[in-house]
């Protein structure tokens, strides 16, 4: 005991005296802590400082606001007169002027409906019911007319933003039943449906989607018998579900081989065929896995449907091109109507891919 | 009615409906083409391949003249998208390793810098980006007539950034060989010093050496071979600049956009790679004394890149594809030029069929090559 009782007294006698002492650590050395550190925060804040100076002279200090071209013209800055004499055509493209009311009445009823299904809890087979029969056919008479006393307007005068927003968004929903069932026909076990499904997904990735683009809208007509016609728009959405669904195909691909195959196996010994499997077992699984990178992938759709600008389509892209390239502006507005629109698209990309980050959150937390 | 519940019988049945339902649908749309364009009375098969092309390539790789062949057109079209997407996957890469690793700075200031950066990228569409550039280079540069003289003979303009160019006599492939034999020597002389450096711990100055390797090479030829070489000096005309080597101002502004878009993409595949190696990497590797940056460069990144090389190649096939936006901005790539060729013969499907064929092509090479890559430097597992 004796023993013990020096053992401790030794080791308290070896202890430190003191405590190393304390890194004084303020707010201010985390931006100047050390000499490199205090270079690297010079030189973003005047990066910072310069660019802002470029921006707010352009955008305030030396724009017209209220104006004439010609005034335009004499000023360095920004030219917002432009914007607000062109707004309604950059956004509703050649739709008839007296009628603009109804493509915008579709994009807000859009918007609305789109945050509203946003919502994880509204999701289920009633919020898909009441898209396919209530919202989509309202928002196409809309556009479309022909009834309840709306004037007819064809396809060809449809533009600009509300024409964006349905490429990209009919392409996905039609796209995704097609880019499930490639998934799965890659992943059968019948050699030559999966080497079709391989062929499709591995062609279609492999080559630009101008390509495809330019397959359906130069290509296609040539394949289609005498008499019959397919509407360029048309013909522009196929491309892009065509595309889409090989990426999506892929996406579901990686959620189809992070189920466990004792579920396949498990479905099998309650004497399941296939196609109950694929769809009680394995695709709810698989699909809820997938959600969060194909809102991502949305992202890059919503931005690729501009593609459709070169194949001669009147997107939100293309009106803005067009619009500067009215005569009475030409020259003078070269830039405003691309900030415009890079101001309009980041938008609605920042949206979604913060709707993407909210949804990994919500599944980590509140599914296994 | 019992042969179907036989499941190989079944297998059997399913994939020869689909087979069949493809290739029925392949001889339709092979038959009505076929009777559409002997009605419209469009050539078909690629004999055109060998007719004078007769149009104007503004940007030519090779070397290309309108009395070449479409076929020679195509080449060209195909080195202009090689050569654009290779400059911009090798700029994109190191700017992208840079605002990736700015994104993990400690540095609030350059963190959020680099975020915003890699945000205002990812979130507007790339072909946007390329019409922004295009219009800012034309719209800031000063008309031809007036060019600024930046230094003599190199002009900058709207139109693009003209300078002195090297005419070559002879003498030019001796030098081009030269340099791969150089290179191919500097290679192997420093791994097998490294080998050495291994086996005996010797150490040997490698950089020195294979300096050395590179240009003794050239010295030889610069010394003893022919070499005849002119300078072709730009001169400003009235109405444009004559001579000298043109970059435009559409190769710019793709180059630019493709270069920003990769690095963009690319800053987020290296953070998230960096981010991915353990923590306790980090520490063991500052426990051994070991500064932050040298820590990176032989802890972390070796180990990183078997986590980045693969969502790389991606990017790589992205940057590659997207080249193709040439057409918006009018830079002569294989898609513009397949176009111009679809207009003047009117062969559509083979024009298409070409491009598609070379696109699926490259993109199978390059993802081979970064496959082979990635076997290198991917963990050996015991």
């Amino acid at each position: 005991m004796a023993q013990f009782e020096g053992f401790v007294a030794d080791t308290t006698l070896m202890a430190p005296a003191a405590r190393p002492p304390a890194r004084n650590r303020t707010w201010l050395s985390a931006y100047f802590g050390t000499p490199g550190n205090a270079v690297i925060t010079i030189v973003c804040l005047g990066t910072i400082f310069g660019l802002a100076k470029l921006a707010i002279g352009w955008l305030f200090a030396d724009a017209i606001f209220a104006g004439t071209p010609a005034e335009c013209k004499a000023s360095s800055g920004a030219c917002w007169p432009f914007l607000s004499a062109k707004l309604r055509y950059i956004f509703f493209g050649f739709y008839p002027f007296d009628e603009q009311w109804r493509p915008l009445t579709a994009m807000l009823m859009f918007l609305g409906a789109c945050g509203v299904s946003m919502v994880p809890r509204t999701w289920g087979r009633a919020l898909a019911v009441v898209w396919i029969v209530v919202i989509l056919p309202t928002l196409y008479t809309l556009m479309a007319g022909g009834v309840f006393g709306l004037t007819p307007v064809p396809t060809t005068q449809w533009g600009g933003l509300p024409l964006s927003f349905m490429l990209s968004f009919v392409g996905l929903a039609c796209a995704l039943p097609l880019g499930i069932a490639l998934a799965l026909a890659r992943a059968s076990s019948l050699p030559a449906i999966r080497v079709l499904g391989v062929g499709f997904i591995e062609i279609v990735r492999g080559v630009p989607l101008i390509s495809i683009l330019f397959m359906a809208t130069v290509m296609l007509p040539l394949f289609m018998p005498d008499g019959i016609t397919i509407d360029k728009l048309l013909r522009a959405q196929v491309a892009i579900i065509l595309f889409a669904a090989a990426y999506i195909a892929e996406i579901v691909r990686g959620g189809l081989q992070a189920v466990p195959k004792g579920q396949i196996e498990a479905g099998h010994s309650l004497g399941l065929h296939y196609w109950q499997i694929m769809r009680k077992i394995v695709l709810p699984q698989a699909l809820k896995k997938v959600i969060p990178p194909l809102v991502g992938l949305f992202i890059g759709f919503f931005q690729d449907t501009t593609l459709v600008t070169i194949v001669g389509l009147l997107d939100f892209l293309d009106t803005v091109r067009t619009a500067m390239r009215d005569p009475q502006w030409q020259g003078i507005a070269v830039l405003e109507g691309y900030v415009f629109a890079a101001v309009v698209y980041f938008f609605f990309s920042a949206l979604m891919g913060a709707y993407s980050r909210f949804l990994e959150q919500y599944f980590r937390t509140t599914h296994d | 009615m019992s042969l179907f519940y036989d499941a190989r019988i079944r297998a059997f049945l399913y994939q020869t409906i689909a087979i069949g339902a493809v290739v029925f649908v392949a001889w339709m749309m092979f038959s009505t083409a076929s009777a559409n364009l002997a009605k419209q009375d469009i050539a078909t098969g690629f004999g055109f391949l060998a007719r004078q092309a007769g149009f104007v390539i503004t940007e030519t790789a090779i070397a290309y003249e309108p009395t070449d062949t479409f076929g020679r057109a195509i080449l060209v079209g195909i080195a202009n998208t090689v050569k654009v997407s290779a400059l911009a996957v090798f700029f994109g890469t190191i700017l992208g390793v840079l605002v990736g690793i700015g994104r993990l700075s400690h540095n609030p200031v350059l963190s959020r810098l680099m975020l915003a950066y890699v945000e205002a990228l990812r979130n507007v569409p790339l072909l946007l980006y390329l019409l922004l550039w295009y219009s800012l280079i034309i719209s800031v540069f000063p008309p031809v007539k007036q060019a600024i003289e930046m230094l003599p003979g190199v002009f900058l303009s709207n139109s693009g950034l003209v300078m002195p160019a090297m005419r070559w006599a002879s003498g030019l492939e001796a030098l081009l060989i030269a340099l791969v034999v150089g290179t191919v020597a500097a290679v192997v002389v420093s791994r097998i010093l490294a080998r050495r450096r291994i086996a005996t711990g010797k150490e040997m100055p490698v950089a020195t050496i294979a300096a050395f390797a590179i240009l003794l090479p050239f010295a030889i030829i610069l010394l003893f071979a022919d070499i005849s070489v002119s300078l072709d000096v730009p001169e400003l005309g009235r109405f444009r600049l004559t001579g000298g080597y043109h970059v435009r101002p559409e190769f710019v502004a793709l180059l630019i956009g493709l270069t920003l878009s990769a690095s963009a993409n690319i800053a987020e595949i290296v953070r998230a790679g960096i981010q991915a190696v353990s923590k306790g990497q980090w520490e063991a590797a500052t426990a051994l004394g070991l500064p932050r940056s040298r820590t990176l460069k032989l802890v972390i990144l070796p180990q990183a890149l078997r986590i980045i090389v693969p969502p790389l190649t991606n990017t790589y096939l992205t940057v590659f594809k997207n080249s193709s936006l040439a057409i918006a901005i009018g830079y002569p790539d294989l898609v513009m030029v397949s176009n111009t060729i679809m207009n003047q013969t009117g062969q559509a499907i083979e024009a298409i069929a070409i491009f598609m064929a070379v696109y699926l092509g490259l993109s199978i090479l390059i993802s081979l090559m970064m496959n082979w890559y990635n076997a290198r430097v991917a963990l050996r597992e015991r």
